[in-house]
């Protein structure tokens, strides 16, 4: 017996469904009923029942690309804030190797990388590396901070979203899994990415917001549309991000 | 009684009532990185938590920072909320929760529960259900619900309640004065309704949150 429909918004405690579903993501059980934990929506796959996140914390997982804020320098290694509540860090050997070189000329506090999570120790260290396409220093352009769980909704199905941003913007843009955005471009057109971001996270949890957002796209660009609709074109390497 | 949630931009969650003549402003920080290596926990976050009352908040002025009743306040609040929270999924890490009484008017520990509750809803942590707070006692010879300050101060008992809906666990219970074994099964029945009302307020609040449109 199932006490929701697909997609309704619950609050923590609601009860769900009873003993013939199982719980997913954002659940639990109690006694014989299945409850939410979150608030979120429901998402019911055959027989088994999830809460989608609102709002959530991002949890570092190997294998993720995020991106980071150097926040210290250490002997061997560089901490950096990862939007989460474990910071990571990078250690010296994964940028020089064996070589012994002063970490303050590589990268300095406050610089912004784009790094993979390499590995979570059971202890919530999170190691990073800087091994991979793409990954490396950011020079210039803004950051905006999301919800993580709303990183899927920014990037769309197959990019179609984010590539949309980029087409119309002309910006660089890199999402990280920790819910980090970088924007790069001319400053208006970072501000018109930065709002269309910003909407796109008040909304998403509502269908229909792709066409929203290339409405808002272009009610924004305005006349710069027509003039300039011909030269659109992909100059940014695609960054290595699954959904 | 009104309740809203997410009122502060800065916080991760927020969350604002009014409830008889008080009002209170929740923030929630969180989970977040624990810096005191003393307090922290390697299988489950902590909560740690501050009551304050503002200067304003009272007829005389009150004189501002932590005193002996506001540090009492500022631990019940956490425990009362601790057994709700999944701390297990958040090892070495902080739940920081600031209640700030900006109007008080009887029952204010109450009121600070059931705004924690909806600001870390609000925030994204995975709870067993909302926590709801609501006080009864005895004033002028009669069991009533939600004491105002002057029952409460010349009435004969207070008897603040805090409680998990769903199960109907109780998270907090406080009293002062004295009640009969009789009086104090009534007043505690009365308290557990008013929470399964208020209860139905914070969720609305929620909801609210993100608009009418479900889907």
């Amino acid at each position: 017996m199932i006490f929701v429909e697909d997609k309704n918004l619950v609050v923590p405690g609601d009860v769900l469904a009873d003993d013939e579903y199982h719980t997913g993501r954002g659940t639990f059980r109690d006694g014989n009923k299945i409850c939410s934990s979150l608030v979120g929506l429901v998402a019911v796959r055959d027989k088994k029942i999830s809460v989608i996140p609102l709002q959530s914390k991002y949890i570092p997982k190997r294998g993720d690309v995020v991106i980071g804020e150097i926040t210290d320098i250490r002997f061997s290694m560089w901490n950096l804030d990862i939007n989460s509540p474990y910071s990571g860090f990078l250690p010296a050997s994964d940028v020089f190797g064996k070589e012994k070189r002063d970490l303050n000329k590589a990268f300095d506090v406050g610089d912004v990388l784009f790094l993979r999570v390499v590995d979570v120790d059971e202890v919530k260290k999170v190691k990073l590396g800087l091994k991979g396409r793409g990954l490396g220093k950011f020079r210039g352009g803004i950051l905006i901070y999301i919800t993580p769980t709303k990183v899927p909704r920014l990037i769309g199905k197959k990019g179609s979203m984010i590539n949309m941003i980029k087409d119309e913007t002309k910006c660089d843009i890199i999402v990280g899994q920790n819910g980090v955005v970088w924007v790069k471009g001319e400053p208006e057109m970072e501000r018109v990415a930065e709002k269309v971001i910003n909407m796109i996270e008040d909304q998403a949890h509502t269908s229909g917001l792709t066409d929203r957002v290339r409405n808002m796209l272009y009610e924004l660009l305005g006349k710069e549309i027509e003039e300039e609709k011909e030269d659109v074109e992909e100059e940014v390497p695609e960054p290595d991000i699954e959904e | 009684m009104k309740i809203e949630a997410g009122v502060l931009e800065r916080a991760d969650g927020s969350a604002y009532l009014e409830i008889g003549g008080n009002k209170v402003l929740a923030a929630v920080y969180g989970p977040r990185e624990l810096h005191v290596r003393r307090i922290m926990r390697p299988d489950m976050a902590v909560i740690r938590c501050r009551y304050n009352m503002a200067p304003f908040s009272v007829g005389d002025r009150k004189r501002p920072g932590p005193d002996r009743r506001s540090v009492e306040i500022s631990k019940i609040t956490a425990d009362a909320l601790r057994p709700a929270v999944f701390l297990e999924k958040f090892p070495r890490s902080t739940i920081d929760i600031f209640i700030e009484i900006l109007e008080a008017e009887g029952g204010t520990r109450c009121a600070g529960i059931t705004a924690a509750s909806v600001a870390l809803a609000d925030a994204g942590i995975p709870m067993r259900d909302l926590v709801v707070s609501c006080a009864a006692g005895k004033a002028n010879g009669n069991v009533v619900l939600d004491l105002s300050e002057n029952e409460d101060k010349e009435g004969e008992a207070d008897l603040p309640v805090a409680i998990m809906p769903r199960s109907g666990e109780i998270t907090l219970l406080q009293m002062d004065g004295h009640l009969t074994s009789e009086e104090f099964d009534k007043a505690l029945n009365l308290a557990v309704e008013g929470c399964k009302k208020i209860n139905e307020a914070q969720k609305e609040a929620i909801k609210n949150r993100y608009g009418e449109e479900n889907g």
